[in-house]
Order: C-alpha cells, then sequence, then structure tokens
C-alpha cells in the first residue's frame, strides 16, 4: 500500500517514503543515543528493530524533549531556578513546544499510528476567531471572516476594474478577460457591477448583521463591509493568509491529551532503554567507539560514563556547542554557528469557556498586533460546561525575547492584559497560568535552530554527515527547523547513513 | 515590554511570527527593533531573560555566563562584538539594536554588576565594528 503511494508521488512531501528499512546484521554493534527526544527516540526505537544494541541518555527525568505537555500537578523550573506550580484543572494542558501535526507531515502521523497515539483534528483558520490591531478601528477586533470576505472583495473589485477598463490588455487576451471577471465575481462575491457592497452576495461571506431565521422573523439584515481604505491602513488583512501556508492547511491533528502523548508513547516502547536525569559533560571518540561521560542532573556527583560503538547525538546544538566533544573542525563550527530562536508559549485557564459560551469560537487562534500574538482556542472538550485554557501568547522575535526577561508570574499577567482587550471577560473569568520562555528552558536554551540561507550554505552538509563514529540528528538537522516531522526526517536520515557506515566496516 | 510597535511592523510581525509559529521556514524569522532605549532598559527587558536579573547567568543543559564581575568585559569592544554577532548559543543582535542601543547596553553592563569599567563605548565605535553589514 505505502509503496503504491510512494509511487505515485503521494506520499512523499516530507521526505518519508514509508516505514525505514535497515537490513543487513549489525553484528551485535552498539549505539549510544543522545537525548530522548522525538530524534533520539525515533533512533533508538529503529536501531533496536535493526540489531543494534542501543541506549539513551536523557537530560530530563521524562522522555520527549520539545514535545512536551504541562498539566495540572506539573511543576517547572527553568533556568535561574524559576519554577511554577501548574494549576490547571484536570484534563487540560499547555503544549509549550509543538502543538500542530500537519496532514502531509508522514512521518510523525506513522509513529503516532505505529505507537497508537490517538489524534483528533486541530481547528487553524476559524473564520469566526478574530483579527485585532490596538491602532485600528479603535482597537476592536474584527472578526477573520469580515476581514477576509472584505479584503478579497475589493481586491476582486479592483481587478475586474482594470480589466473592464483595459488596462489589462497586454496581459489577459480577450478570452481570458471574460473568464477573468467572470472569477473575480465569484471568487470577491462582487455584485453584477463588479463591485464590492454591502448586500446578500458580501453577507454571505462576512456574515450578517441578524442572520436569515425562521417564519415570521426570517429577513436578514445584510452587514456593512468596511471602507476599503480603513482596512488597508488597518493591516488586518496581514493576517488572513496564515491557514495558507503549507503546513497550515487543513487537515491538521493534534494527540489526544497533549503534544507529549507522542513523547510518552515513545517512552514507554524504550523502557529499560533510557537513562534519565543524565546530564551529557564531554563526548569523545576514538577508534574503537564513543564516550559520553555524564552526571547526574540535579545531584551532580561523580562522573560517569556510557561507551557505544557509534553515537547518534540529538542535543540541541545551543547545548552541543558548550560540551567537549572531539569532532573534525567542519562539524564543530556547523554547531557554534546556530543559536537558537526565542519563543514564548503561556496557557491560561479560564473559570468558563467564554469564547465558545458568548462568541461562538469553536478551536482556531485569533491574532493581535500586541506582543503576545496570538490567542489559541483548544480544539478540544468544545461545548464543555468545565473550565478551559487557552494558549494566550505564543511570541517569536523580540516580544518572545521580551517575555523571557519576565519573571513567569509577569508573563501570565501581561497575557492576560493583552488578552482582556481583545476578550474582555479575561478580567472576570481569569484563574491561572504558565508561561514557558525557551530560552530559559535548561535543556534547549531557545526553541529551534536559527538557520539562514546564507549558514545552511556554509554549514548544513557539515553538520548532518557523519563524523568518524557520531552522527549529528534533530530539528537542527533538518530543512523543516522547528518541526517534530524535521526531528523524525533528520534521524531517519543518519540512522539510514550510519547503518550503511556500520555495514560496510 | 511596551507596545510601541509600529503598525506595520507589528503586523508584519504578526503574519512572519505565525509563520515562524508553525516553524514552516524558520530562516525568515522576524527581524524586529527592540523599543527599549536606555542601558537599563534593554538589560532588563532582554538581556537578563538569559543573563539573569542580577547577572549571575544560569545553568541547565549548558549555561549562560554569568557577567557580574566579569573580566573578559575590560576590552569594550568585547560585549560589542558580542552583542552584534553572538557566539554559540547567544543570538547575534545586530540587526535588531542601533548603535546608539548597543553602546547603551555594553555601557550600562560594565558599569553595574560589580563590573567598573570607566572607558564606554560610543555608537560611532559601534558602527566601526559592525561587519561588513
Amino acid at each position: 500500500m505505502y509503496h503504491a503511494m510512494t509511487a505515485m508521488a503521494f506520499a512523499g512531501e516530507s521526505g518519508f517514503s514509508g516505514p525505514i528499512q535497515l537490513p543487513g546484521d549489525p553484528k551485535g554493534a552498539s549505539v549510544l543515543i543522545l537525548g530522548a527526544g522525538l530524534a533520539g527516540m525515533c533512533a533508538a526505537y529503529e536501531l533496536r528493530k535493526a540489531g543494534y544494541k542501543v541506549q539513551i541518555l536523557e537530560y530530563n527525568d521524562r522522555p520527549g524533549g520539545r514535545n512536551w505537555s504541562l498539566y495540572g500537578g506539573d511543576t517547572y523550573t527553568e533556568m535561574g531556578g524559576f519554577t511554577q506550580k501548574v494549576e490547571f484543572d484536570k484534563g487540560l494542558y499547555l503544549n509549550p513546544g509543538p502543538w500542530r501535526l500537519p496532514y502531509h507531515h508522514h512521518a510523525v502521523l506513522h509513529y503516532c499510528k505505529l505507537l497508537n497515539v490517538a489524534l483528533e483534528p486541530f481547528t487553524q483558520v476559524n473564520n469566526a476567531a478574530l483579527v485585532h490591531s490596538t491602532k485600528a478601528f479603535g482597537g476592536k477586533p474584527k472578526p477573520f471572516r469580515e476581514v477576509q470576505a472584505d479584503f478579497n472583495g475589493y481586491v476582486a473589485e479592483l481587478l475586474a476594474k482594470c480589466t473592464q477598463q483595459g488596462r489589462l490588455d497586454e496581459a489577459v487576451t480577450q478570452e481570458d478577460k471574460e473568464l477573468l471577471l467572470g472569477a473575480m465575481r465569484e471568487w470577491g462575491a462582487l455584485d453584477k457591477s463588479y463591485e464590492y457592497k454591502k448586500g446578500v452576495l458580501s453577507s454571505e461571506r462576512r456574515g450578517w448583521l441578524s442572520d436569515p431565521g425562521g417564519g415570521l422573523t426570517s429577513v436578514p439584515t445584510p452587514s456593512e463591509p468596511m471602507a476599503m481604505g480603513d482596512l488597508l491602513k488597518s493591516g488586518l488583512w496581514s493576517a488572513i493568509g496564515a491557514g495558507m501556508i503549507y503546513e497550515f492547511q487543513s487537515v491538521i491533528f493534534q494527540p489526544k491529551g497533549g503534544m507529549g502523548m507522542i513523547g510518552k508513547a515513545f517512552g514507554r516502547e524504550l523502557d529499560g532503554v533510557i537513562q534519565y536525569g543524565a546530564k551529557v559533560t564531554d563526548i569523545h571518540q576514538d577508534d574503537r567507539g564513543v564516550t559520553a561521560t555524564w552526571i547526574d542532573a540535579k545531584a551532580g556527583g561523580a562522573p560517569r560514563q556510557a561507551h557505544a560503538d557509534w553515537c547518534v547525538c540529538t542535543i540541541p546544538a545551543s547545548v552541543l556547542s558548550q560540551i567537549p566533544i572531539n569532532v573534525g573542525g567542519p562539524m564543530k563550527a556547523a554547531i557554534d554557528a546556530l543559536y537558537y530562536d526565542a519563543s514564548v508559549k503561556v496557557g491560561l485557564q479560564f473559570k468558563r469557556r467564554f469564547w465558545e459560551q458568548d462568541e461562538a469560537i469553536f478551536g482556531g487562534i485569533s491574532y493581535t498586533d500586541q506582543p503576545n500574538s496570538l490567542i489559541g482556542y483548544p480544539s478540544t472538550d468544545y461545548f464543555s460546561s468545565g473550565k478551559g485554557v487557552l494558549l494566550g501568547a505564543y511570541s517569536f522575535g523580540p516580544s518572545a525575547f521580551e517575555y523571557a526577561a519576565l519573571s513567569p508570574a509577569e508573563r501570565v499577567a501581561k497575557s492576560v492584559e493583552y488578552g482582556a482587550n481583545i476578550h474582555p471577560q479575561y478580567r472576570e473569568e481569569f484563574e491561572n497560568g504558565v508561561g514557558v520562555a525557551w530560552h530559559r528552558v535548561p535543556w534547549t536554551m531557545g526553541c529551534a535552530a536559527h538557520w539562514t540561507e546564507e549558514l545552511r550554505a556554509k554549514h548544513y552538509d557539515d553538520l548532518c554527515a557523519i563524523d568518524g563514529r557520531i552522527v549529528l540528528a534533530g530539528e537542527h538537522a533538518s530543512r523543516l527547523p522547528a518541526w517534530q516531522e524535521g526531528a523524525l526526517l533528520s534521524s531517519l536520515d543518519a540512522i539510514r547513513r550510519l547503518h550503511q557506515r556500520v555495514l560496510a566496516s | 515590554m511596551k507596545a510601541q510597535h509600529r503598525l506595520s511592523v507589528a503586523l508584519a510581525l504578526v503574519s512572519a511570527a505565525t509563520l515562524a509559529g508553525s516553524m514552516a521556514t524558520a530562516q525568515d524569522y522576524p527581524v524586529g527593533h527592540f523599543d527599549e532605549q536606555t542601558g537599563q532598559a534593554i538589560w532588563e527587558g532582554i538581556c537578563q531573560g538569559c543573563h539573569m536579573p542580577n547577572a549571575q547567568g544560569a545553568v541547565g543543559a549548558g549555561a549562560y555566563p554569568k557577567l557580574a564581575g566579569d573580566p573578559r568585559l575590560a576590552a569594550n569592544v568585547y560585549p560589542v562584538m558580542i552583542v552584534l554577532n553572538g557566539q554559540r548559543a547567544m543570538p547575534s543582535f545586530g540587526a535588531n539594536f542601533s548603535d546608539a542601543q548597543v553602546a547603551e547596553v555594553v555601557n550600562y553592563l560594565r558599569t553595574h554588576f560589580g563590573n567598573k569599567y570607566k572607558d564606554p563605548v560610543t555608537p560611532e565605535q559601534v558602527k566601526a565594528l559592525r561587519g561588513g553589514s
């Protein structure tokens, strides 16, 4: 089946062409894997299956790495010693790291199926969600639906006008001109005179002032589109393209109960293979093998050593650059060239799901020009009469750096303040929250490797190449940076090459 | 965290951030400017995120260096170069800060947290130290 799909170039978008095959006898060769994130655990799982002796050293006391969910009762201590106790109700969670699985990320979906991780749809685009700018429309948020309908409508109208005025004669033939005009009417909800304006057509896109009803109260009232100039100046249109991005197109999935379910499932599968609480302090290779020196991550104490014939190292470059490792100059330069980007996520628990109850927002994302960047609504437990956790902030860039410089309590307080400008219910309904700033996450020191085209040209191949007995894997060694799919594809590619090297040696 | 974002920049960030948030193309992470202007505001608004409020640094699987009482700050161009270009886990901030902002934060750091260096850097020096950019 999978072969057929691959042959039709159907399953190949992410570079995953079906379950990995590692034929040939490794003759008892051993592999030391550093890091029990998805890359490391995937490597351990597949190499063990292929006949290798495997062991993993992991800094945390749990499997998953950035595949991680925080639940009520959890305690999280970030760098600097700031500790947060998560007070969410049972069943509610925050995914501090990844939260989406696009339908074409075949590797991660493959392992979810293999490990019986139950998936459910993740709503990316919700036309009833909001788009907000503190500088437009008096700071009042607009429904995504209205912004999208009005923007498309005006663009269609303008293009139709140009076409009718003969301004596109050089670009389109007479025949295409007719087709284009028809397309603009349909796409932009234009009337017979190719105008986008208040009426039934536009209201069927942007929504009505009052909806159609039944019986004697059935006449709907059309809504008034925003003025084109206001809409353009508002900048709100910049949010409506999000769902067009390949990774954000429907259908997207999430594991039921939190993203961390994938890491937990891998961890169960690798029971006994993972040494938790191990902080690697030195990685040394010679002709015979690789030795990692480690200490207890919490207690310190005497260094211990783990040894194997080969090593798959998935430690993030931000951390690995600080660990003595005798790899060649090119790989070391590649490791040292990668800093990790800033990102922050804040989870906020509310007494009731007011976004559903008051505003009919079921899942999806609202966007804002405030430092919290967006509000993510849970894509699960719809209509629950219990409490709910919103993603109250998810930022990159300068705002994320600024969030990291705040205490965890301030991160939560700021997110509540920003969110209340969009949903005034925040003020009454907020209960508690947790804020994870990735530069303070002890085992990654940032969210994901910062690549530029220039850095890729200079270092990417050196980062991925096998150096003696060591090969690196993780999202940083992929062209899908920060995606779990990238971590898995990197791992599969690394062990495929490593296996060939082992068989040849 | 002042909400002084210029609208166009801020909204560009919204879309860029959502793009990056998904992490489709980490090459295109938003390059924005920080609003903080004084050395203290820059330190407290950004630097202390990693180097900690008291400049004591922090330790996890890796570490952020302690900058309190740091003899490596004796040469005033050294911290300027690190801020502009980054170093290993330290991001490069050259594109996010003006010359004046870099000078401000370096001078703040070199005169606080037990650092008592008396030769401030000027924005002109920072400008001269910017590589080909």
